[in-house]
């Protein structure tokens, strides 16, 4: 087993190598512009891209035509976002979206809002999920697009597409969904699904960087976007740019694998992340686990390890690439806002470790993170004040603190 | 964030960490921080009457340059005497272990701790010495 064992697969996974392999003709071979149509360079390049978008249609059950290329999940969350609001706005100048967005949906919601639009932020519950009654109450005649994610990044807690979906449809607003976290690990279906825009990105399940997909309904209704990125009006005009024809043949791939190995895939994710929760929760006591235990990605594990501070605890398990629900290692020294949207206490917050399992995680690599994090938790507990007070049965709530 | 190898040392091989009786007459107690903030320090001092600090313990919460901080503090401390320690600033903290801008406040906590653990010893001599002349 190599070190550090890489367990940050929701941050980005590795291009799986027969994703490689077929993109590598397309670097030196096939190199054409694929929107160049005079001759046989462009036109196997164009063959290409549109085999890709076969194979991205065929993941999310739309058409081809409906699947636009993107540089990734950001920029498909504003295209759908800001495209939809300049476009509709006529309509009304009302969007909803939840505060466990990610940032890419939270920031070109704010940017509208700074222009004169109306957002409303639903919350959610301790699981992570939005209040379907809520979110129809919050829907009026001047709602034009409802944004809520597939999954959520940090947590894994996945929403009822379906019934959010079907409110949208008969509401007759428009529903985009940031899909980033779920190829491969949850079901995606546009049409059962009642979605009108959908955002993916290649790195999250096994392509390359730097390429993404937006999903636009061609049909019932037809949903028309303003450009963001205008130019030579390449994928109908929607997004001018030429095509990262390699980058694309790799996501139509990575697209295809993602399909058809999915159900033993999230079986296999399952047992590994069961696993370690298990083991975790076994060596650890008070251990957390957060967001929702059923409605979940199969292969995240988001855990609180109380009266010990994440930062340490990563710095810790320097064998073990994690990522921390705290960010204190930005300037901003604040705690997830995801993990506090769902009311966790910030200490909580603030001891929150994710793990996330792929398709090249073994059971060897999950003990040895286990064991890495038992020990680590335990030594820092020795030297932690909180955990000395708690086992002289100190109430930590009722404490004083010097707040600074 | 890339760590200095002083603040890696500090975290691994912590210097005196544990705990001494805080009812003790010769025990000075800081607790200082919060956890919702992300980090508590807890340092302790045992000061012999000359003033001298015999023995200097700590239990902290927080990211490992906070660890590191109250561990280089407990350093510092132990054998030094009470009116030196009053003296040490978190810049010495910042320097000696090349803490960057964001992680400042680890510092000022050791030293908002060094502060609180002398007062609180200071507060029993008080306290001490009061109940003595009252007996005479």
């Amino acid at each position: 087993m190599k070190t550090p064992v890489y367990l940050d697969y929701s941050a980005t996974t590795p291009c799986d190598p027969r994703v490689v392999e077929r993109m590598l003709p397309y670097f030196t071979e096939t190199f054409g512009n694929a929107a160049s149509r005079s001759h046989p360079f462009g036109w196997t390049a164009e063959a290409a891209v549109e085999h890709a978008r076969e194979q991205v249609a065929e993941l999310i059950h739309a058409h081809p035509k409906e699947v636009l290329w993107t540089s990734g999940s950001t920029e498909a969350n504003n295209l759908a976002i800001k495209g939809t609001a300049e476009m509709y706005r006529e309509k009304g100048k009302h969007l909803i979206t939840a505060i466990t967005e990610h940032k890419a949906v939270l920031d070109p919601m704010k940017h509208l809002e700074s222009q004169g639009f109306e957002i409303t932020w639903l919350p959610v519950d301790r699981q992570g999920r939005v209040d379907l009654g809520q979110l129809a109450a919050a829907m009026t005649e001047k709602t034009l697009l409802v944004s809520l994610m597939a999954a959520n990044n940090e947590i894994g807690t996945v929403h009822p597409l379906k019934d959010i979906g079907a409110l949208c449809k008969q509401k007759g607003v428009l529903f985009h969904t940031d899909a980033t976290q779920a190829p491969g690990r949850m079901d995606l279906d546009v049409e059962a699904q009642h979605i009108d825009l959908m955002s993916l990105s290649a790195h999250k399940f096994y392509g390359p960087k730097g390429v993404g997909a937006l999903y636009v309904r061609r049909k019932n209704p037809r949903v028309r976007l303003a450009a963001q990125m205008d130019g030579g009006g390449h994928e109908r005009g929607m997004r001018s740019g030429t095509l990262n024809v390699t980058g694309i043949v790799g996501m139509g791939a990575a697209a295809e694998f993602a399909r058809t190995e999915m159900a033993q895939e999230i079986e296999r994710l399952r047992r590994l992340r069961d696993r370690l929760e298990a083991r975790l929760l076994r060596g650890i006591p008070d251990a957390v686990i957060n967001g929702d235990r059923e409605h979940r990605l199969p292969h995240l594990a988001n855990v609180s390890f109380p009266y010990v501070e994440g930062e340490s605890l990563i710095m810790g398990i320097k064998e073990v690439a994690v990522s921390s629900g705290s960010a204190c290692t930005s300037a901003s020294l604040e705690p997830s806002y995801v993990l506090k949207g769902l009311g966790l206490g910030d200490e909580l917050a603030h001891s929150s470790i994710r793990f996330s399992m792929g398709r090249f995680t073994t059971e060897a690599e999950v003990d040895f993170a286990a064991d890495r994090v038992i020990h680590e938790v335990t030594r820092l507990r020795e030297m932690s004040p909180l955990w000395e007070m708690v086992q002289e049965g100190i109430d930590l709530s009722q404490v004083k603190w010097t707040a600074h | 964030m890339a760590y200095s190898d002083k603040v890696l040392d500090h975290y691994q091989n912590p210097r005196n960490v544990g705990t001494l009786d805080k009812n003790a007459a010769d025990v000075g107690t800081g607790v200082v921080g919060a956890p919702e903030c992300g980090d508590v320090m807890k340092l302790q001092i045992k000061v012999a009457k000359d003033g001298t600090i015999l023995d200097a313990k700590f239990k902290t919460y927080g990211c490992g340059s906070a660890i590191a901080s109250s561990s280089l503090a407990t350093e510092w401390l132990k054998g030094s005497t009470v009116d030196k320690a009053e003296q040490i600033k978190n810049t010495q903290i910042v320097q000696e272990l090349a803490l960057p801008p964001v992680k400042i406040h680890c510092s000022v906590l050791a030293e908002d701790a060094i502060k609180a653990a002398i007062e609180d010893w200071r507060k029993k001599q008080a306290a001490h010495t009061d109940a003595a002349a009252q007996k005479a």
